[in-house]
């Protein structure tokens, strides 16, 4: 349970990371590492460099404004929970953030670093896909913007490219008219959620216009699913939701019990989530 | 093959130590190996159990998942540090001492400085609000009804000037 043997650097600026990023394609950046280490000692990984980008100055901002959130890539997730002025402008970052991990996880993990570990288990990669965000990355030919939904390629495999370093993420500000609402179900509070569902609904009086609901810990990858038609045309959304979705057999529940997760907590979130808009109009 | 090493300083308890260490030394392994501080203890070693958890500038943290050579720059407290100056038990300690707030022990020392901060941000926790506390961390004895006692009994000690 030690890792084994890598080269080490804490580079002072951006500049000096990516160069120590760029000569070796079998480096790996370290922020929190609350998911990183866990790999590397249990063996999972074996990076011949780790680049520790905790001394890299202006990256542990939380900015907030009527477009929505920016979170730099060193501000812990403790951190951004706290904000009031996320909770105000987008409601789902902070309840979500509410359930990744423990209280001490999130003093040292960050939620740049979540996203882009691209864990289908872990529920701030799921939010902003569900949200429509994206992460903002640097690397030798300078800054890109990734889109959520071109981000998550596979289990625990993201788009970025060895010599990237993701700098910031954006969540889009919650308009009128639109709720949201989370839910998980995992053994114990702070643990890995069996399954968990977030809905975000637009209403126009007592019409739906639009719903879409994202799924984590039952596919490989963050699943987004709209379920507009469905709830416009009397369906059941749990099975809409299914028909998309891979349940799986695994340590903690079996496919038969995540498939009536599935169904449960849809229709719970997309119950919270209208009443939420309603709220909101 | 001789492995890399590095050369830092780590303040631990108020104290600055000097060691000499490769990159993939785990904090917590620093703190038991290098520095003798044998109070923090190692369970599951992957951020699951909670007993390695010290202070990192006053905020819970978990030893197992931090490497030496990150924890620079930083103020360390471990159940060393916890006890009063004359060397009489801190708040939380007594706590422990008056609920019987540990059996086996094994786990108390993730306790213990996970309850120190909770008190800090939230000096008068309900009963929910002390299991939340302590959510991050198992006793395997499973004494958690007289753990959740003592979190409480750690906010009055406290309050009442206990804690010199």
């Amino acid at each position: 349970m030690k890792p084994a043997p890598f080269d080490y650097v804490r580079p002072g600026s951006l500049g000096e990371a990516l160069q120590a990023l760029a000569g070796h394609a079998e480096a790996k950046v370290l922020a929190g590492g609350q998911s990183l280490v866990p790999l590397l000692s249990m063996r999972l990984a074996a990076p011949a460099v780790l680049v520790d980008i905790n001394a890299l100055p202006d990256l542990d901002h939380v900015r907030v404004d009527a477009a929505g959130v920016r979170i730099g890539a060193l501000a812990r997730h403790a951190r951004v929970l706290a904000d009031p002025d996320v909770a105000r402008v987008q409601p789902l970052v902070t309840q979500a953030l509410a359930n990744v991990a423990h209280a001490t996880i999130r003093n040292r993990g960050t939620t740049v670093g979540s996203l882009v570990h691209a864990d289908a288990a872990a529920e701030m990669p799921m939010i902003l896909r569900l949200l429509e965000g994206s992460v903002d990355v640097v690397g030798p030919s300078g800054r890109r913007t990734i889109a959520a939904e071109d981000l998550y390629v596979g289990p625990l495999e993201s788009s970025l490219h060895h010599d990237e370093i993701a700098v910031e993420a954006f969540f889009p500000a919650l308009p009128a008219n639109t709720g949201v609402a989370f839910a998980e179900i995992a053994r114990r509070h702070g643990d890995y959620a069996m399954v968990g569902v977030a809905a975000v609904v637009t209403v126009e009086g007592d019409q739906i216009t639009s719903a879409k609901a994202g799924y984590l810990s039952v596919s490989d990858v963050p699943v987004v699913v709209d379920l507009t038609e469905t709830l416009q045309q009397g369906g059941d959304p749990g099975e809409t939701a299914l028909a998309l979705l891979e349940p799986e057999t695994d340590i903690h529940a079996t496919a038969e019990y995540r498939a009536h997760l599935v169904r449960v907590l849809t229709a719970r979130v997309l119950t919270a989530a209208v009443e939420n808009a309603q709220e909101r109009v | 093959m001789t492995e890399k090493t590095h050369e830092l300083r780590l303040t631990v308890n108020g104290v600055t130590h000097e060691l000499t260490v490769p990159a993939r030394r785990l904090l917590s392994d620093a703190l038991r190996h290098d520095l003798g501080l044998t109070g923090t203890h190692v369970g599951c070693e992957h951020g699951v159990c909670g007993a390695c958890t010290v202070l990192v500038d006053g905020k819970p943290m978990r030893s197992c998942l931090m490497f030496a050579v990150s924890a620079v720059d930083v103020e360390i407290t471990t159940v060393e540090g916890l006890a009063h100056q004359d060397g009489s038990l801190g708040p939380v300690q007594q706590a422990f001492r008056e609920c019987h707030g540990l059996q086996c022990g094994f786990c108390t020392p993730g306790f213990l400085t996970t309850i120190t901060a909770g008190i800090e941000e939230n000096p008068d926790p309900t009963e929910d609000e002390a299991r939340d506390m302590i959510a991050g961390n198992l006793c395997r004895c499973t004494g958690y009804q007289n753990i959740v006692k003592a979190v409480c009994r750690a906010a009055e000690l406290k309050a009442q000037g206990a804690d010199r």
